[in-house]
C-alpha cells in the first residue's frame, strides 16, 4: 500500500508560515494601534461619569417648555400619548384627594378651567425616566436591549430591541412608550448626544427657573452635588428599591 | 386648534382620574391574553395524561394519547400570538442567542423547547413508537414512507425493545410533571414578578395561574372526548368520563381556594393600591372578573359538577351538564387570563385613575386574529389524530394489554 501524500509538506508549511505570519502579525498590531488610538483622542472616559437630575419642585411654573423641548431635540412623536418627560400639576384641595393632571404633557401650559377647587396649594412636577441604580427594565429586558451605561445612564438598543414591551410594563414611573415607527421601546436617554459631549439635556437648558439641575453624582463641583446639599430629597416610589437618580426637592408625599 | 384636536383625542380614550401620558396606549392586548390561556390548555392535558400513566389511574386510559396530542397542538400554536404582538418578531430569534438571563422572559424560549422537544414530542414518540412501526409496515404507498420516516429507522419490536419504551414513557412523564408545573407556574411569574404593578405582582400568581392551567386542562379534556366520541359515533366511557368531573371538581376547588386566599390577602393588606384597584373590579372588570369568572366561570360550574357527579342522575343527563360546565370553565378561565393580562393594565400606576381597553376587529392585534389563534390548535388536534389515532380501537399492537399491565 502507497503511503497517501501529505496535503501540504512540511518544508512548504514552514515556508508558508514565514511568509504570512509577519503579515498578519503587521496587520493586527495595526488595527490594535488604531482602536488605541482612537480611544486616546477621544477624551471621554465614561466610567469618569455618573450622571444623575435634581428636581426642584418649588422653582417649577408649569411652562412645559421642557416637555416641548425635549420632543423637538429627540424628534419623539407628537401625539398626547408619547413623551419621553412632561410636567404634573398637583392641586391639593382642602377636603378631598389631590387632583391631577398632565394636558399635553404639560407643553401647552396649564390653561385655568375656571373651576373652584378650594386648593390648599398646587404646584408642579416635572417626570422623566429615573435611570435606576436598580432598573426594572434593564432586569426584565429578554434580550439586553435595555442597559445602562457606564456613565450610569439606561438607554435602549434601537437595532436590539425586540419589542414585547415587558420593560413598559416593568417600569413603576410610566416613563417609557413603544415608537409608533420604529416599534421599539422609548425613553429618556438625559440627552445621552449631549451630555457625552458636555452639553446640557435639552429640557435642563431651556429651563427658564432652573428647576432641573443636570449633574453628576460623586462630582464635587457638580451643580448637583450643590443641590443635594441644600435641600431635603425625596425619589419616587422608594419602597419599590428601584434606587432612582432622579432626585426630587419639595415633593409632596402625594407625587407618585 | 392643536390643543383642541389633542385635548379631543384623549377625551374619546375613556380614561377616567390621573394616568401617565404614556398609559394610554395598552400594550399587552387580546394575543397576550392568549397566549397563558393557550399554555395552561398545554400544561393541563399533559397532567391530567400523567395521571393515567403515573398515578395508574385506569379510568382515564381512554383521554390519555388525546390528551398527549391536545397538549402538543396547543403546544405549537402557544408561541404564536406572542411573536404576533412583538414590535420586531423578526429579532425574536436573539432571545436563544443572546438572552439576557437576568429577564423572566428570556427564558421562555428554553422552557418551551424542553417541555416540546424533551417531553411532548419524546413522550409522544416512545408511546406510539410500537403503532407507528407497524403501521409503517402496513400502510401503502406514500403513507408507508410517511410512517417509515416518523420510525427515526427505531423499527426493533422485541419484546425488550417495547418494554424499553413504556419505561422511556414512564420516565419522561415523571420528568413531564414537574416541567408542566414549570411551563405555567413559570407564565405566571413572568406576571408575578413585575413589582411596579401591584395587580400582577403576587407571590401566588404562578400558583393560581398553575391550578387554572390544571382546570382548564381537564375541561378542554372533557370537551374533547365527547365531541369526538360524538364525531366517531361512539359510546362515551361514562366512567372516564365521571372521573374526569371528579378531578376537575377537585381542580377548581383548590384553584377557587387559592384565588380567594389571594383576594382576600389583598383587601386585607389593604395596601396603597387598593382604592384604585377595587374601583378596577367593582366598575372595569366587573362584568368579567364577578360575573364571567367568579359567578359563571367558577361557582355555577363547581355545583353543577358536584350535583351531576355525585347526584342520582341519568347518563345522558350527566353528560350534558358535563359538556355545559366544561364550556363554562373555558369561558371562565379565558377570563381569568383576560382580567389579569387586562386588568393589570386598566389602572394606571401613578394609582389615580383608570383606562379603557379597545378591541380592533382587524389586524394582528385584532379581534379576528384571536378567533384564528384559539381555532388553529383544533385544525392541527384533527391533523394529529389522523396521523396518529388516539383511539383505543385504532391502537394495532398486538399485545397491548398484557404491555399495559
Amino acid at each position: 500500500m502507497c503511503k497517501d501524500k501529505p496535503i501540504m509538506e512540511r518544508r512548504e508549511f514552514l515556508r508558508n508560515v514565514g511568509q504570512k505570519l509577519p503579515v498578519w502579525l503587521t496587520a493586527l498590531t495595526v488595527m490594535t494601534k488604531a482602536e488605541w488610538a482612537f480611544s486616546e483622542t477621544s477624551d471621554y472616559n465614561p466610567e469618569d461619569h455618573d450622571y444623575a437630575m435634581g428636581v426642584d419642585i418649588h422653582k417649577c411654573i408649569g411652562c412645559g417648555r421642557c416637555a416641548a423641548a425635549c420632543k423637538k431635540e429627540n424628534k419623539v412623536p407628537t401625539e398626547p400619548f408619547f413623551f419621553r418627560t412632561w410636567v404634573e400639576r398637583y392641586q391639593l384641595p382642602i377636603d378631598s384627594d389631590a387632583i391631577v393632571d398632565s394636558p399635553n404633557g404639560g407643553i401647552d401650559g396649564f390653561p385655568d378651567d375656571g373651576k373652584d377647587i378650594n386648593a390648599l396649594r398646587s404646584f408642579f412636577v416635572p417626570k422623566l425616566c429615573n435611570h435606576c441604580v436598580k432598573a426594572p427594565c434593564v432586569q426584565v429586558c429578554p434580550v439586553g436591549a435595555t442597559f445602562t451605561t457606564k456613565d450610569g445612564v439606561v438607554l435602549v438598543d434601537n437595532d436590539y430591541c425586540v419589542g414585547c414591551r415587558y420593560c413598559i410594563q416593568a417600569c413603576p414611573y410610566g416613563a417609557r412608550y413603544l415608537h409608533p415607527e420604529h416599534h421599539t421601546a422609548d425613553k429618556c436617554t438625559f440627552c445621552y448626544h449631549r451630555i457625552t459631549k458636555g452639553r446640557l439635556p435639552a429640557c435642563v437648558e431651556v429651563c427658564p427657573t432652573q428647576a432641573r439641575i443636570f449633574g453628576e453624582n460623586g462630582h464635587k463641583s457638580s451643580p448637583l452635588r450643590r443641590f443635594l446639599r441644600f435641600n431635603d430629597v425625596t425619589v419616587l416610589k422608594p419602597g419599590l428599591n428601584t434606587q432612582p437618580k432622579v432626585y426630587y426637592a419639595g415633593a409632596d408625599g402625594e407625587v407618585r | 386648534m392643536q390643543t383642541f384636536l389633542l385635548n379631543a383625542a384623549l377625551s374619546t380614550t375613556g380614561a377616567t382620574g390621573y394616568i401617565y401620558p404614556n398609559e394610554y396606549e395598552l400594550h399587552w392586548g387580546l394575543l397576550v391574553v392568549i397566549y397563558p390561556y393557550l399554555t395552561g390548555l398545554v400544561a393541563g392535558a399533559f397532567i391530567l395524561a400523567s395521571l393515567n400513566k403515573v398515578f395508574n389511574v385506569t379510568a382515564l386510559k381512554p383521554v390519555y394519547r388525546l390528551s398527549l396530542l391536545s397538549a402538543l397542538a396547543y403546544m405549537i400554536i402557544a408561541p404564536l400570538p406572542l411573536l404576533a404582538h412583538l414590535g420586531h418578531p423578526e429579532r425574536s430569534f436573539e432571545m436563544f442567542l443572546t438572552p439576557h438571563v437576568n429577564s423572566a422572559m428570556a427564558m421562555f424560549g428554553f422552557v418551551y423547547a424542553w417541555y416540546l422537544a424533551v417531553v411532548l414530542l419524546l413522550e409522544i414518540w416512545f408511546d406510539y413508537r410500537e403503532n407507528i412501526v407497524i403501521w409503517s409496515r402496513e400502510k401503502k404507498g406514500l403513507l408507508k414512507y410517511f410512517y417509515k420516516a416518523l420510525t427515526l429507522g427505531a423499527t426493533n419490536l422485541s419484546p425488550k425493545a417495547i418494554r424499553f419504551d413504556h419505561k422511556a414513557c414512564h420516565i419522561i412523564t415523571i420528568i413531564g410533571i414537574p416541567s408542566a408545573f414549570l411551563l405555567h407556574g413559570y407564565v405566571g411569574f413572568i406576571f408575578g414578578s413585575i413589582k411596579a404593578n401591584p395587580w400582577w405582582s403576587s407571590v401566588l400568581i404562578p400558583i393560581v395561574f398553575l391550578f387554572s392551567a390544571i382546570v382548564s386542562g381537564i375541561a378542554l379534556m372533557v370537551l374533547v372526548y365527547m365531541v369526538t366520541c360524538m364525531f366517531r359515533w361512539k359510546h362515551m366511557n361514562m366512567a372516564t368520563l365521571n372521573k374526569l368531573a371528579e378531578f376537575l371538581l377537585y381542580a377548581m376547588i383548590i384553584d377557587f381556594t387559592l384565588e380567594g386566599l389571594d383576594f382576600i390577602h389583598r383587601l386585607y393588606e389593604s395596601e396603597e393600591s387598593i382604592h384604585i384597584l377595587s374601583e378596577m373590579i367593582s366598575g372595569r372588570l366587573f362584568m368579567s372578573l364577578i360575573v364571567t369568572q367568579i359567578l359563571i366561570g367558577s361557582l355555577l360550574p363547581m355545583i353543577s359538577l358536584a350535583v351531576a357527579r355525585f347526584g342520582k342522575f341519568p347518563a345522558e343527563m350527566r353528560r350534558i351538564i358535563y359538556f355545559i360546565s366544561a364550556i363554562l370553565i373555558q369561558v371562565g378561565i379565558f377570563s381569568t387570563r383576560w382580567n389579569v393580562v387586562i386588568g393589570g393594565q386598566l389602572f394606571s400606576k401613578s394609582l389615580r385613575g383608570l383606562t379603557v381597553y379597545k378591541l380592533d376587529l382587524f389586524g394582528l392585534e385584532g379581534l379576528f386574529m384571536g378567533i384564528l389563534l384559539l381555532c388553529l390548535p383544533i385544525a392541527i388536534l384533527w391533523i394529529l389524530v389522523k396521523v396518529l389515532p388516539p383511539w383505543e380501537d385504532a391502537d394495532n399492537r398486538p399485545n397491548k394489554d398484557v404491555v399495559e399491565a
